[in-house]
């Protein structure tokens, strides 16, 4: 017996394909080493690059933990399984990947939309904390102030956006090869990316990331989260970005 | 009419150690209480105002989603609380609904494993359901605060697979979660009420 996927689209999908669309959330009781235990494949989960509790008391260690070492590393895995059905493509960069989905094979398209965004997103998002927030300096601060208010107006729109999403997904501001930035969201684990833009750096609002410390708080959590972020990393991005050279 | 949150039909520590007191708190005092605020005001002003529920569901779906997402969210939690009870799940269930389950679905244990495949396979927040549609039971999945009504179809058992549902008892484990909902939480004899009505 077919589930059938009630989406505003209403279409229905064989069990395949309902297999195909499994998440973060199918993998039953990984342990907290889960990760290191990952299937091979092209696809690699990276250690967070400081410790689980580098983010506290805004982020709490145990969330680091589960987030990175689960929820991230379920899409990684997920990912990996799908590496077979994609051929030639496992071998491009997860950006060329997610910016032409039309050229993934239909039955794993939305298996890999999840995943791989899932995987994007969560690249970016540790590689910007861990640091003590502040202010953004020189170029990155000077398109802030241009593009995006000032620093006060973009943490007022970002953390309003957040608050906006329904459901799960992210906030971000993204930046063009001309160095514009601009603020957008997106539901569940799309990204930028796939509309073939570029991502300075996005906050997760799906409740996983945010839930044991803030519980149904979003606010609380979207304003404490610029208390964590590493400016220097977001500086280095803003620079690659510019210079053509930023991916994920 | 305007939305108001019901009591839950038993203790907050009723389902434990399947659902917690803690998780039921904020689901039920925080969660469910936000959408009934945030639809009350959304909907002022506006043509669904003193309409009832299911109507202001399906009217506002895909034209007002401020009205819908809370809407459709207090509908899906009313029925939430009356589809768990202490003591519940499993694969006692009135008669007629089983006989049915058996016939659209290829038996409870199918159905349940069905039922849990949705729920995990809901990417993101949403809800996994049985619903009556077009005289039979179906299986089926939706993201969000969308359900069955919306798509022509009778919802009578959804299992809300938000994180806020089962993150304080179950972290990343849905699968997990969901198990323990079919297996302990299903009040089958509400299932059955909603079945019998939706068949009429």
């Amino acid at each position: 017996m077919s589930a059938l996927n009630m989406s505003t689209n209403g279409y229905a999908i064989d069990r395949r394909k309902l297999i195909a669309g499994f998440a973060a959330a199918s993998v039953v009781s990984l342990t907290p080493r889960a990760y290191a235990q990952a299937p091979s494949g092209p696809f690699r989960l990276d250690p967070l690059p400081y410790a689980n509790n580098k983010n506290e008391p805004h982020i709490d260690a145990m969330t680091m933990e589960i987030h990175h070492d689960r929820h991230h590393a379920a899409y990684v895995n997920n990912l990996n399984g799908l590496a077979n059905q994609l051929g030639g493509l496992a071998d491009k960069p997860l950006d060329q990947i997610l910016v032409k989905m039309t050229d993934v094979p239909e039955a794993i398209r939305t298996a890999v939309r999840n995943n791989g965004g899932g995987h994007a997103n969560h690249t970016m998002f540790w590689q910007i904390m861990g640091g003590s927030g502040g202010e953004p300096k020189g170029d990155l601060k000077a398109a802030i102030e241009r593009d995006l208010g000032g620093l006060a107006k973009l943490q007022e729109n970002f953390n309003a956006a957040g608050g906006r999403v329904f459901g799960s997904g992210w906030v971000f501001v993204t930046v063009a090869p001309d160095g514009k930035l601009a603020l957008t969201s997106k539901p569940n684990q799309d990204t930028p990316l796939m509309d073939g833009q570029r991502v300075l750096m996005g906050n997760d609002v799906w409740e996983h990331a945010y839930y044991l410390k803030y519980q149904n708080r979003r606010p609380d959590y979207l304003k404490a989260w610029w208390n964590v972020l590493n400016w220097d990393k977001i500086e280095a991005r803003y620079a690659d970005a510019k210079a053509g050279k930023l991916t994920i | 009419m305007s939305f108001t949150l019901p009591e839950l039909p038993y203790a907050y520590d009723a389902l434990q150690p399947y659902m917690s007191r803690e998780t039921l708190e904020y689901h039920h005092d925080k969660h469910h209480l936000a959408y009934v605020n945030n639809g009350n005001n959304a909907l002022k002003g506006t043509e669904w105002e003193g309409k009832p529920l299911e109507d202001v569901v399906k009217g506002s779906f895909g034209k007002n989603p401020a009205v819908f997402n809370n809407a459709g969210q207090h509908f899906n939690h009313l029925h939430f609380w009356k589809w768990m009870k202490p003591n519940g799940g499993g694969d006692k269930m009135p008669g007629e609904l089983e006989k049915k389950i058996t016939a659209d679905l290829g038996g409870v244990a199918k159905m349940k494993e069905d039922f849990a495949a949705a729920g995990v396979g809901q990417f993101g927040s949403g809800w996994a359901w049985l619903a009556v549609k077009d005289g039979k039971i179906i299986i089926a999945k939706t993201p969000n605060g969308e359900s069955p009504l919306v798509h022509g179809a009778t919802p009578i058992l959804g299992c809300d697979v938000w994180e806020h549902s089962y993150y304080i008892d179950y972290r990343n484990r849905r699968p997990d979660y969901l198990k323990a909902f079919m297996d302990h939480l299903v009040n089958w004899d509400y299932v059955a009420e909603l079945y019998a009505k939706a068949a009429k």
